[in-house]
């Protein structure tokens, strides 16, 4: 950030004296009471990475059943009840709260703030997801197993199902409740608790996006608590929501679920293009381009994200003015994602560019997330969208968006500040073969996907017709690699926080904001106690 | 940016790329990856707006990234490259918010054209309405030649071949026992519902795809302009078989059609069933085995040993074995479970009398099963008396 004053040579002025180490519970129990957002936004970071392998395991089972026509491995009830977990669990679990994580970590570093607003509460909103997370996986193991409905629970299938149905309603309330206390939270230490000359306007670009992102959390998370409760009451209380039959309506659930739904998909976005703000300019020697653009932007994508829900629901019947409107509202959002993308060209353009492994995963990032906002648009026009909606087109879009946008992200963040928050080096060519097999292997699962989308192979089919069988193959073997490449991830992380070379106290020459600024690597478990002095 | 250099070596570059990309496609050609044949004048108009906006999305994906590729390249620290620090540009800024906003104006234009054309389902010549069940599809030609026909639609692919236990054919999983059969350059309308939960009928040849939702009818249109067989599958998630429903279109001249629907006439004459009629046992076992493999196999099995427990075995069931009556009104009315209906559908509309007798009879002296007596045998005419009882 161009804002923020340089301060070379008081790199941890003071603090390390008495802010130092942890003094508190030893054991599990530090990590069971900790109010420490350090310790929480970890907390966070490895239960993601935790789920992110549940949920990948999971994929895999996906593709190796749809590796060859037939059914050879797991029966359809089984595949239903993958897929929906599978959905599930990446969304709740792994992606949103390895954003929080990166909340927790970076956000009060990066405004001059000791701690977040609201500590003991921090504590409960993690707390909350290992529940939520047992909640989930143990539906599997109950009479009828998980619900095999797709992740978006559409009525009036939800009714049909077993108990495992009500332990994922109850798992999506607590989900719910985390992500509103963690926003709240967000929300008050960033409006609040920045230190003396941090103006909103020279926040780093990743705590404007958060900021955005939580509202649109405490605005969106209880309409899908509400949709969820009457899909519960449907099955249990004898109300007939979405049951035409007791003067309901199938459909409404649809427009609850996806008035939630669509800006669940900014919310996933909107943090990663945070972390890709900090990054890109980071390596490219160069502030970034546009910011005030950028605030504009991230704005005007959360408030149309409210209008456009119905785009998900071209096919379930609406009046063609309603279609018309959708269809409007929904290219919209390609003018304000358009400037996004060309503020981060322009941010590379006549830098001093080195390309280390974050900065891999930015540009990656950059680059597919690009095509799958090129698909988007394709989608938002009703008569293509007729032809393709429910087919694996858009299965690779969505993929586009939430692997290689936000996934791509977390990587991206994860390398870029590991070594302020371990004070250790991770191993800069093992990050690289990350990089590229994980970019070589996603595009193989996933490119060929529009493929079978555009020939007409329908999504969450356990087995498929003889023409589809070559590209499932191809992808198929992709998902595999994909699989085994984030297992060396894993040994990447290990491999630093065990064994890794010292960081040196700035090792992103380009990175400017407060924590490479006026913290010293790794930063101490208490930081800024005082204020930083901001010009 | 003005120089026109980088430009020139953007444009090469491009083209070496779009070489390497366009023999990958070559190869790809001899699959399935393009959008299928249309078979309407509509579906043309969808591909055509379809590749219109997939040219101009990859015009622009070329140049955009045809720039940052170029600060990849140029702009390297490894070659010296020193940052410039500008951050700002009104003008440029301005310029690519209000291009875009152009462009997509652009695009409306055609696309709202074909939606209203889309959307458009007045003065058809028939009207065919749909019904999803779990998991088959339900055709009644309600208006137009062929008022009265009636059928049901299920997957013809052997389970065998599914299990791997045959080898698969040329239609493996988009073939049916009855097709849908439609007239060449009439204007078809079609109603869908469902019985249970949410389906989707999609024809992709004639762009035509419309959720089937219980309760509600919704309806689309097409006009086919090509003879032949269309073939396509359920697209929205509707339980366990959901990928084993598919949908096969035939269409053929209007000479053909009329052929077609007078042979069905015929059939519908004289294959009703008679409801008052007494059937023996042996009889009512035969045509009973028939309607179970097409209507309870899925979920109960061919063993009557079901899957446990979504789906109950048939096999030693109390309900099977106990007296007749409950097990009528439970294939009539479907199962409820605190006031929710499950998994077992109400097979009243989709069986007749007689087809109802046929298969409880045969699932109560099939497998371990031997009721016998008179619990053992039902009549159509009882099922009959429960059926007005409702």
């Amino acid at each position: 950030m161009s804002a923020v004053v340089d301060t070379h040579g008081h790199d941890g002025h003071g603090h390390d004296a008495h802010g130092g180490g942890y003094h508190g519970a030893g054991g599990i129990m530090r990590w069971v009471t900790t109010t420490n957002h350090k310790d929480i936004g970890t907390l966070y970071l490895w239960f993601s990475f935790i789920m992110f392998m549940t949920g990948g395991a999971m994929a895999m089972a996906i593709r190796l059943e749809l590796f060859s026509p037939g059914i050879q491995f797991f029966n359809p009830d089984l595949f239903n009840q993958f897929t929906t977990m599978h959905g599930l669990i990446m969304l709740f679990g792994a992606i949103m709260p390895a954003f929080v994580g990166f909340a927790n970590w970076q956000i009060p570093i990066m405004i001059g703030a000791p701690d977040m607003a609201f500590a003991r509460l921090n504590n409960w909103s993690f707390w909350l997801l290992p529940f939520a997370a047992t909640l989930l996986v143990m539906s599997f193991f109950t009479p009828g197993g998980a619900p095999g409905v797709g992740w978006t629970l559409y009525a009036p299938l939800t009714v049909q199902m077993g108990m495992g149905m009500d332990l994922t309603i109850f798992a999506v309330h607590l989900l719910g409740m985390s992500s509103i206390l963690g926003s709240i939270n967000i929300i008050t230490t960033i409006l609040n608790m920045r230190a003396p000359g941090m103006t909103m306007m020279r926040l780093p670009l990743f705590v404007w996006t958060w900021l955005i992102t939580a509202y649109l959390l405490v605005a969106a998370m209880p309409v899908l608590a509400g949709a969820v409760t009457m899909t519960l009451t449907d099955r249990h209380f004898g109300t007939s929501f979405f049951n035409a039959a007791g003067g309901g309506d199938p459909v409404l659930y649809q427009h609850i679920f996806w008035f939630f739904g669509h800006p669940e998909v900014y919310i996933i976005a909107l943090p990663a293009f945070g972390v890709v703000s900090q990054v890109l300019p980071a390596f490219s020697r160069k502030p970034l381009f546009g910011y005030a653009s950028m605030v504009y932007a991230t704005s005007a994508i959360a408030i149309l994200s409210f209008i456009v829900w119905a785009h998900h629901m071209y096919t379930v019947g609406m009046p063609v003015q309603g279609q018309l409107f959708f269809m409007y509202a929904t290219t919209l959002i390609a003018i304000p994602t358009g400037v996004k993308v060309f503020n981060w060209v322009a941010t590379m353009w006549k830098g001093s560019l080195t390309f280390e492994t974050p900065m891999l995963f930015a540009i990656g990032f950059l680059f597919l997330f690009t095509l799958g906002g090129f698909t988007g648009l394709m989608l938002s026009l009703v008569p293509i969208d007729i032809q393709l909606h429910d087919t694996y087109y858009v299965v690779a879009h969505f993929h586009y968006v939430m692997v290689a946008g936000a996934l791509f992200a977390a990587f991206a963040g994860v390398y870029f500040w590991f070594p302020k928050w371990t004070g250790k080096m991770y191993d800069e060519t093992l990050g690289q073969w990350h990089f590229w097999l994980t970019m070589i292997f996603f595009n193989m699962i996933f490119f060929v996907q529009h493929f079978l989308g555009l020939a007409g192979m329908p999504r969450r089919i356990p087995d498929y017709p003889l023409i589809f069988e070559t590209w499932n193959k191809i992808s198929s073997i992709g998902a595999f690699g994909f699989g085994l490449t984030q297992l060396l991830f894993l040994y990447i992380i290990l491999k630093a926080i065990r064994s890794g070379e010292k960081a040196p106290q700035k090792p992103w020459e380009g990175a400017d904001s407060l924590e490479w600024t006026h913290l010293p690597t790794p930063v101490p478990y208490h930081s800024f106690e005082t204020p930083p002095v901001l010009k | 940016m003005k120089s026109s250099k980088p430009a020139r070596s953007i444009a090469t570059w491009s083209l070496a790329i779009l070489g390497i990309a366009y023999s990958g496609l070559a190869l790809a050609l001899a699959l399935e990856w393009n959008l299928q044949p249309a078979g309407s004048k509509l579906a043309a108009d969808i591909h055509w707006l379809h590749e219109a906006v997939m040219v101009l999305c990859t015009a622009i994906f070329v140049g955009v990234f045809g720039f940052m590729f170029w600060a990849c390249y140029a702009h390297r620290k490894s070659k010296g490259h020193k940052a410039a620090q500008f951050h700002e540009n009104t003008t440029v800024e301005i310029l690519w918010t209000v291009i875009p906003a152009v462009i997509l104006v652009g695009i409306a234009w055609p696309t709202t054209r074909v939606l209203v054309e889309q959307k458009d389902t007045s003065n058809p010549d028939i009207t065919i309405k749909v019904t999803g069940y779990q998991w088959k599809w339900g055709y009644d030609y309600v208006k137009g030649e062929g008022e009265g026909i009636s059928f049901i639609s299920t997957l013809s692919t052997p389970r065998d071949q599914i299990e791997g236990k045959a080898p698969k054919g040329e239609h493996y999983l988009v073939e049916v026992d009855n097709e849908l059969v439609v007239p060449m350059g009439k204007k078809i309308r079609i109603l869908t519902t469902a019985a249970d939960v949410i389906h989707s009928w999609w024809m992709p040849a004639f762009g035509a795809k419309q959720d089937a939702v219980p309760g509600f009818i919704r309806d689309l249109w097409f006009r086919p302009e090509k003879t032949g067989t269309f073939r396509s599958q359920c697209v929205e998630l509707c339980g366990k078989e959901h990928g084993f429903m598919p949908i096969v279109v035939k269409v053929v001249s209007q000479e053909e059609y009329g052929k077609w629907v007078g042979a069905q006439m015929k059939m519908i004459a004289a294959s009703a069933d008679d409801p008052n009629k007494f059937f023996a046992l042996d009889e009512l076992k035969k045509r009973g085995e028939q309607v179970y493999a097409k209507n309870c196999v899925v979920c109960h099995q061919a063993t009557g040993k079901g899957t446990p427990p979504a789906f109950p075995p048939l096999d030693g069931s109390k309900m099977v074995l106990g007296p007749k009556d409950a097990q009528i009104v439970a294939v009539l009315n479907g199962v409820m479970k605190n006031g929710a209906p499950t998994a077992m559908a109400a097979f009243g509309k989709q069986l007749n009398d007689v087809e109802m007798a046929a298969v409880i009879t045969f699932t109560r002296n099939n497998w371990g099963n031997k009721v016998g007596g008179a619990d053992g045998l039902v009549q159509p005419g009882e099922v009959k008396v429960l059926r007005d009882k409702k």
